[in-house]
Order: C-alpha cells, then structure tokens, then sequence
C-alpha cells in the first residue's frame, strides 16, 4: 500500500531456467523448457503468451518453489510473500469465500477484506461456500485470496478465462487499479492479448513445447496512461510479431 | 416414523419368539425390561454400564488417536508404508481372542492390559481407512498451502484434517461398534467387573433374562450415544457441503 517506490529498481525476481524435463509415462523425457531467461524489476508486470501445452504452468510453479526439479536456478529477493491465481481456483469446500480469503490472510483488517470483497464483486457471497459458487466466482475468490496477501510477487495463471468479455474488462480493470495501487510485481500468462495489451509492462513470446523466449516486446508507455488507440496499436503489434515467429498458431 | 414401525416390529417379534420358545430359554421384552428396571434401581446397572462404557472409551480414543497418526504417516510416507505393511498384515488377521489372551498373559490380569488388548484389536482397522484417506489427499490444495506459506500446523488443521473427516468418521463408526464387543469378551476373560462380567456370571447361572437385560441396556446406551454425539458432528462436519450431492 505504501507508495515509497524504491527508484534503485531492486531486482525482484532472477530466472534462469536452462532446461526442465518430465519423464514421460511411456519412457523417455518430455522436454517443456528451454533457455528461459529473464529478470523482474518491483512493481514491473511481464506477460507471458504462449500456445497450449507449452510449458507456461510449468514455468510458473517453478518459480514458485512448487517444483524444484530442473536445469538452471531462480533466484527471488529474501523473505518475498508470494500468491498464485492457479489454473484452477482452488479454494477449500469446506471454508466459506469469506474464511478462504481470511486463511491465508490472517491479518487482514475487517475493513480491507470488506473492500477487497466489495471491489471484486463479491460481497453478496461472503458467506457461499465453494460448491454454491460458479466458475467465474470461484475465480474471483481466487483472485481476491491472492490479493489480500498483498504479495510481493504475484503469479496470475489465466486469471480471466472462462468469464464473459464484459465482466473480463471490468475485473481487468479493477486488477489494473489494485496492481498499481499496492505495487505488484506480477507475472500473468494469459492467451488474451487485448488483456495483455492493459495489463502488462513486457510481453514475452513463448514457443511451442519445448518453450523458449521467442520475443519480448515492451510496452512502453505506462500502464494507467495508454489511450484505447494505443492498446489497439499494441494488441496488432504482438499478434503480428505472435505471426511472424509462429505462423500457425495465431487465432 | 419408519424406524418406530421398524422398532415395534423387532419387539413383536422377539415377544411371539418367547411365546413359542419359553421363558427359559428366550424370556419377552416385558421380563426383561422388568430386570433392567430392578438392576437399576440398586444402582448396580449403572455402575457396570458405566465401567464398560470407561474401557470402550478409553479404548476407543487410544485406537483412534494413534491409528489417525500411523494412518497418516503411511499413507504420506512411502518408506513408512513399506515398514509398517507387514504389521498391519499381521495385525489385520491376529484373532481378536489370541491378542486378549497373550495381553492377559504377558500383562498379567491388569485393567492396563484389557484396555490395550482392545485398543490393539481396533487399531489395524483404523490405520487402513485413514491410510486410505491419505493416500487421496489433493495436491493441488497443498501446493496452494505451500505457495502462501501457511504454517504447519494451520495447513493440518484446516487443508488435511477436512479431507481426512469423512475417513476418520467412518473408522469411529465401525469402532464404536466393535470395541464395545470386544470390551465385553475382555471383561469375561479378565476383568472382575462390567457388562461382559456380568453376561459371564449369568451365563454360568443359565440366567437369560439378565444376560438379554445387560446386553439391551448396553444397546440403548451406544444407540444414544450414536444419535446424540455422533450423527450431529458428522452433520455439522459436512455442512459445506451442497445439499443437492
Ligand atoms: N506432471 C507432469 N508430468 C508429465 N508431463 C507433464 C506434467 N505436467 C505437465 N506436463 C506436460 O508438460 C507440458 C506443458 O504443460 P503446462 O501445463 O505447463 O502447459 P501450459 O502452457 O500451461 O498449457 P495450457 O495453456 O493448456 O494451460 C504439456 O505437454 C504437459 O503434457
Ligand atoms: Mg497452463
């Protein structure tokens, strides 16, 4: 919350992944990475885009200590906090949205969680439990969880997949806001390049399986300040450069 | 409503089957009852209810803790699993009166010896069913734990405790049952006390009206323990989940 942005840009995140491997069922090993190198700055949001089954997921619980074998090391500033909007919500069934938030954010004061609800859209289902929510709910319970840790690395897995466009625009919106606001540093995969376009400072092109960086492109004016031309402009920007590298498997 | 008709029924029954076998061999409900009443009012009823109902507990708690624990650990740990399989094997098919009987032996006629005989008789069983539990624990809710950190025992109590219930619920279930049958032989084998020691005297005086007295008057009192204490935690246990399923 507070806004004293350090200007020394200290490094937040280091990765570099020189290979991971998953032994197939059916002998042999599954390349998913290759060379995959980049570093994040606090308060910076890289975007990563991909086709399907390329490695995203995978790369994402790597840096989030969730798999730990692999070729090559992922270095995270001390005593970082982390969240993750998984694939998937994954909230507990037997918690209600308001004691799954409260689970991992046991300090959270009455007010915040209450805003935090309230700015999510979720106010009328403090007290659902999962099995009452839908899908696009759930993940909302999902992403207000991550955000009442207040993270300082926040790992978003296709956080708006499956909700109809304007609900998207709107949460994409809110998200936009509460990233600024509490200076996230975030890494988002998402297949959406409209919401790329808004949300990210750096995008990263990734290949087919085995993935490897492709591209990145920078977005460069600031996040709160581009004009719908703009993201126009920088949505045909990453679809031409997504064409140029992998002509198959533009939308 | 269907459970009273089903009730009555057994009681009709039980009253014809006396009618034809005598009261030697198979006295009515109303004889019955008429020395659960007259036990009761000596107070000696309630006194051998109540030791009996001490051992199960005792027992029951002893089984259920330690086998939850060992469960657990088999069902997380690979190499516990391979240790610890061929005991539960062996614990499995250990007759319950080979365990009582060496127990008595080894620790000599002792209430320590009784209660753990029983104990070690149900222990087996709840170590397979959490075991099992275990085994299907979800990892991607412990990945989430993991990624926020929560702390040990808050990702136990409320991440794998939940998920261990329905397991641990039907272990108590099928336990309540069998340690209560077991205390009993216990208690005629080695104890100077309770219901078991009770059926054990009255057997030797051919007495069936007062070994049907202490068996129904055990009945009841597990019968209510089981709609008083256990359906309700399983009911609230489950609350989350959607009425429809
Ligand atoms: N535990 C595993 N064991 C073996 N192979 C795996 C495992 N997890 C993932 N894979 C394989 O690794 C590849 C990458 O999977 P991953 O989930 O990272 O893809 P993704 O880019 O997130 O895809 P999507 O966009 O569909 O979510 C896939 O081909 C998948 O089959
Ligand atoms: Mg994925």
């Amino acid at each position: 919350m507070n806004d004293a942005r350090p200007a020394g840009e200290a490094k937040q995140l280091e990765v570099h992944i020189e290979r991971k491997a998953f032994a197939a069922a059916s002998g042999g090993r599954l390349d998913v990475l290759r060379d995959i190198a980049f570093t994040l700055k606090r308060g910076e949001v890289a975007a990563f885009v991909g086709p399907s089954g390329c490695g995203k997921t995978t790369l994402l619980r790597i840096i989030a200590d969730l798999d730990k074998d692999f070729e090559g090391n992922v270095r995270r500033a001390d005593s970082i906090s982390l969240a993750m909007v998984f694939q998937e919500p994954r909230l507990l069934p037997w918690r209600t949205v308001e004691q799954n938030v409260r689970l991992v954010a046991p300090d959270l004061s009455n007010q915040a969680l209450a805003s935090l609800l309230k700015e999510l859209d979720l106010d009328a289902h403090r007290r659902h439990f999962p099995a009452e929510l839908s899908l696009g709910l759930a993940r909302r319970v999902s992403l207000a969880r991550a955000l009442a840790v207040k993270p300082d690395l926040l790992l978003l897995d296709e956080p708006f997949v499956s909700l109809d466009q304007a609900l998207a625009a709107r949460l994409r919106m809110q998200l936009s806001r509460l990233m600024r606001d509490l200076y996230l540093t975030t890494l988002l995969v998402s297949h959406d390049l409209e919401e790329v376009a808004r949300l990210a400072d750096r995008v990263f092109l990734l290949s087919p399986r085995p993935a490897r960086i492709i591209a990145e492109i920078p977005l460069a004016t600031p996040r709160d300040a581009r004009s719908d031309r703009e993201i126009v402009t920088m949505r045909t920007e990453v679809a031409k450069q997504i064409a140029e590298f992998a002509p198959p498997l533009i939308p | 409503m269907v459970r009273l008709v089903s009730l009555i029924l057994f009681f009709a029954i039980w009253w014809l089957a006396s009618l034809f076998a005598g009261p030697q061999m198979l006295p009515g409900p109303e004889k019955v009852m008429a020395v659960i009443i007259a036990q009761a009012r000596t107070g000696e009823l309630f006194f051998q209810v109540g030791v009996t109902l001490a051992r199960v507990f005792v027992a029951f708690t002893l089984a259920m803790v330690g086998g939850t624990a060992l469960g657990f650990l088999m069902g997380r740990s690979k190499l516990a699993d391979s240790i610890g399989d061929p005991w539960l094997i062996v614990l499995l098919n250990l007759p319950a009166l080979v365990i009582i009987v060496l127990a008595f032996i080894w620790g000599g006629l002792t209430e320590v010896a009784g209660v753990l005989a029983v104990a070690i008789n149900k222990l087996p069983n709840t170590i397979v069913t959490v075991r099992e539990g275990a085994r299907s624990l979800d990892p991607r809710l412990d990945e989430m734990a993991k990624v926020y950190g929560l702390p040990r025992w808050k990702s136990l109590r409320h991440v794998i405790l939940p998920q261990l219930a329905p397991y641990i619920a039907a272990a108590a279930r099928s336990g309540l049952s069998l340690v209560w049958k077991i205390v009993l032989i216990v208690e005629l084998l080695g104890r100077p006390n309770g219901v078991g020691f009770e059926i054990g005297t009255a057997f030797q005086l051919f007495d069936v009206t007062r070994i049907l007295a202490y068996a129904l008057a055990f009945v009841i009192v597990i019968l209510a323990i089981e709609t008083v204490v256990v359906q309700p935690i399983e009911r609230r246990a489950s609350r989350w989940r959607s009425k429809a399923a």
